[in-house]
């Protein structure tokens, strides 16, 4: 098994009158670790949708192995020996490993004879430069083994050009650095080539060789990674030399504790075990970060604090009293909470953004009864402003703008006026590098303000930037809490995997 | 910043451009149907212009149908705009026709007045308290709400039927069970000079005072998020329970004082007539309106003149009565489909700002 190398030359793709890509090249080096690098909607996804045939491009042509490839359907990339891990998984967690791997073969019998297959399989496995269980059921294997896994799906699969997308986004520091490490290792062998689809600059300048980044649809620059520095690839990225700084961090937080999680139990849910936190507190003018693999309760603690999910036991407390989450309490409490996939935990979709802009305030009127659209409207047109979001008109319905605009207008609409208690997950989702700056330089602001802000992410290096304590959640549990200045990201990391 | 300023008028237009298509489409399907039973659909669609709108006579008819419809579509557009498709009006309707009726009876020789606010508020309780039990029971319990409407109009009806034939009855009423009358002299009179259904102005008056509900008031804000997306309207800590309870209230309020409003205009008494199949057009109405109130009067005003014109159809074409029902099915269908139309046409989408 030898590694192909692909070249696009080229590539344009449209949808309507939306340019997601124009003229893109790509060069990609056999046995080489290769980064693709750009912000949200930079067209990364959508240039390797079309390299694996799930987009066709309407200009452009793709070379494997310098030789010109018809890839139309994802078939076509099958048969030529190029594959891709998703960032979420695509394997079926109450089948074994071994299941898993058989079943994703194009000529699957329609009689298996487990007996052979686990030999060749057994066989395979000593091929392979890391080993995952093939015994073991999938649900039960950590997110870095599952990751494996996937990688170890596509060899089985004798594909010899892969693209990982955002592959590190679910591991924990150690598990990412291993499994970087491994891949490279298998490119640099000469049997796979390797795209990475990332937007970490730490990871790039560790394990990659070379890279391509792309802003807005175009190609905005290549090179060799040990020619280029962070400042160089941040310049493709964003168009500016600079990464906007980080905001600064003002004073102490206060004594005083605004919010207390007590005893908190929630029912098990979906095969997954409830909340059971002991204790959590946020300070006035503090931000806690909660660190945590995806899926270890970090998603029912805000919906507990946004009222979306009733408490079995134990006690959330705002400013010292029972909070319930109602709408006079979360009024009174200036209690505001930004849920991640806020589209779908946050907005109306069929209702107009105006509207969705004034979910926290249309009662606030002097008037209890009446809506007062005028102030409504003003309302909206301010946040618009303030926030850059861009919309057709202030009346379409919410859901037929970006997912970016959406968390704009959530974000805008959440940091309204004077807050006291912000409860975050995920803000800088789907956002660029210039509004996730912005972003962060809001939480700090209201944090420098004295608001308590309890700020759930999936982005270590957000929460450690952020935050003034850390929180690690592992299996509903918070496991270990720490100031955050001077932590060490591997120590959050075994705790993240439950070692402790 | 936008770009767009002529979005909102297309927006609406959209919104009756999509029906208007499903409406053509629904008749070319039915004159289909006509040309298949050997039938000329241009004869067709005459009579029904006749029978339902040509005349001053034949208005009144269907204005006269219409009116009862105005109130039963509410009761499945008001839950409907939370998100909830409660199919149990026709029970609303013979409940509240039955307890205005049974509670006006000690007052009959009283003044008319008196008997006719007495049959409003009861009649509007009733109703208000046989969908506020489905909506109780979606609200508290996680009952699915239409099959709740579905099976309480079920026993609603038998209900109904157990206490008319029971207890409640006018012995003196032989061949049709009904209960005692209220009167002659209390019943409603029609509107003076027009001579139309005294149900109507009431039902007009509903209508817009539920579309201000809706659209003008903070609660009704409240419902209308609800209905978008409830997790939405619990992370803003809205009563969510109390808004299904309220709408169901309201809506089944609307077809409650329907059913007394027939019985003080119509029969004088609660009997088998009241079982008309309101509630279930009603349903029908409400959709063809996208639980808008006020879409819901000129949709009631076409499938009261739908069922106007049936009479004459039957004499003329020899037409069955069902006839009417298989076009009401497929105007239903073909509006329901229509709802995929909307963001097919580029014409009607916001233009990106350049």
């Amino acid at each position: 098994m030898t590694a192909i190398g692909i070249e696009a030359i080229d590539i344009g793709k449209h949808f309507g009158s939306f340019h997601a890509l124009s003229g893109v090249s790509m060069k990609v080096a056999p046995g080489s670790v290769h980064g693709l690098l750009g912000e949200n909607g930079a067209g990364k996804s959508t240039l390797v949708k079309c390299l694996l045939g799930y987009y066709k491009a309407d200009t452009g042509s793709f070379l494997v192995d310098d030789r010109e490839a018809t890839i139309e359907r994802p078939a076509d990339a099958d048969a030529l020996g190029l594959g891709m891990v998703y960032q979420h998984f695509t394997l079926v967690p109450s089948m074994t490993v071994a299941e898993n791997l058989v079943m994703s073969r194009r000529d699957v019998p329609a009689a298996i004879d487990w007996r052979a297959e686990k030999a060749a399989l057994g066989e395979f496995m000593r091929g392979m430069p890391f080993k995952v269980p093939l015994d073991a059921e999938v649900g039960t294997l950590a997110a870095g083994e599952r990751q494996k896994t996937e990688i170890v799906k596509q060899l089985y699969l004798q594909r010899r050009f892969l693209v990982l997308d955002e592959p590190t986004s679910v591991l924990t520091p150690q598990e990412a650095t291993e499994m970087l490490g491994l891949v490279r290792d298998l490119a640099h062998s000469g049997q796979l080539t390797i795209v990475i689809i990332t937007h970490k600059l730490k990871e790039v300048a560790a394990f990659v060789d070379e890279v391509t980044v792309l802003r807005r649809g175009r190609f905005a620059g290549a090179g060799l990674v040990k020619d280029l520095g962070a400042a160089d690839l941040t310049a493709m990225m964003i168009g500016e030399p600079h990464a906007p700084a980080n905001p600064e961090r003002l004073g102490e937080p206060a004594a005083e504790i605004r919010l207390a999680v007590r005893d908190l139990r929630t029912a098990a849910d979906g095969g997954r075990k409830g909340l059971s936190i002991a204790a959590l507190d946020v300070k006035a003018g503090e931000i806690v970060g909660i660190a945590g693999v995806s899926g270890n309760g970090q998603k029912d603690l805000v919906e507990v604090l946004g009222g979306q999910r009733p408490i079995e036991a134990g006690e959330v407390l705002v400013d010292g009293t029972q909070y319930d989450a109602s709408r006079a309490q979360s009024q009174a409490r200036h209690v505001r909470v930004l849920p991640e996939e806020p589209l779908r935990n946050g907005c109306v979709p069929p209702m107009t953004v105006v509207d969705n802009l004034n979910l926290r305030a249309f009662d606030t009127a002097n008037s209890r009864l009446w809506l007062d659209r005028s102030a409504m409207a003003a309302r909206a047109a301010s946040m618009i402003a303030a926030y850059g979001i861009r919309a057709p008109s202030p009346i379409v319905p919410i859901g037929v703008l970006s997912g970016g605009n959406v968390q704009r207008c959530v974000l805008a609409r959440e940091f309204d006026g004077d807050v006291r208690l912000l409860v975050l997950a995920n803000p800088c989702f789907g956002l660029d590098v210039k509004a996730v700056a912005e972003t962060r330089a809001r939480i700090m602001a209201a944090r420098n303000q004295g608001t308590a802000v309890l700020l759930i992410s999936e982005d270590l290096d957000e929460i450690l930037e952020l935050s003034d304590r850390v929180a690690v959640m592992h299996d509903g549990e918070i496991v270990h809490q720490m100031p955050a200045a001077g932590a060490d990201p591997q120590e959050i990391g075994r705790h993240m995997l439950g070692h402790h | 910043m936008s770009a767009d300023a002529t979005y909102p008028l297309r927006r609406s237009l959209e919104a009756v451009f999509a029906p208007l298509l499903a409406l053509l489409g629904a008749l070319v399907l039915f004159s289909v149907f006509l040309v298949g039973l050997g039938q000329s659909p241009e004869d067709f669609f005459e009579l029904v212009w006749d029978g339902a709108f040509g005349s001053w006579f034949s208005m009144q008819n269907t204005l006269q149908r219409a009116a009862p419809l105005l109130l039963t579509a509410l009761c499945v557009a008001i839950p409907g705009q939370l998100g909830l498709v409660i199919i149990g009006g026709e029970a609303a309707v013979v409940l509240g026709g039955l307890a205005a009726t049974v509670c006006a009876l000690p007052f009959v020789n009283t003044s008319p007045i008196l008997v006719l606010a007495v049959m409003a508020v009861t009649g509007t309780a009733a109703g208000a308290l046989w969908i506020g039990i489905s909506g109780w029971l979606r609200a508290k319990r996680g009952v699915n709400e239409t099959i709740a409407s579905l099976v309480l109009a079920y026993i609603g009806l038998a209900l109904f039927n157990h206490l008319v034939e029971g207890v409640l009855r006018d012995p003196a009423s032989l061949n049709k069970p009904s209960t005692c009358g209220i009167g002659d002299a209390n019943m409603l009179d029609t509107v003076p000079w027009l001579e139309i259904h005294p149900g109507l102005p009431v039902g007009l008056l509903a209508c817009i005072g539920c579309w201000i509900f809706i659209y003008r008031t903070t609660t009704g804000f409240a419902s209308r998020v609800t209905g978008g997306n409830i997790r939405a309207a619990r992370l803003q800590g809205l009563p969510v329970s109390k808004l299904i309870l309220l709408a169901c209230a309201i809506g089944g309020g609307c077809a409650g004082l329907a059913g007394a409003i027939e019985v003080a205009a119509e029969y004088g008494r609660a009997n088998a007539s009241l079982n008309a199949g309101y509630g279930y057009t009603g349903i029908l109405i409400a959709f063809l309106a996208r639980f808008n109130p006020l879409t819901v009067i000129p949709m009631a005003v076409l499938l009261g003149g739908l069922g106007a014109a049936g009479g004459l159809l039957q004499r003329r074409m020899g037409l069955p009565d069902a006839t009417v029902q298989v076009l009401q099915g497929m105007i239903f269908i073909a509006i329901l489909a229509s709802d995929t139309l909307y963001g097919r046409f580029q014409w009607f989408q916001p233009r990106a700002a350049a």
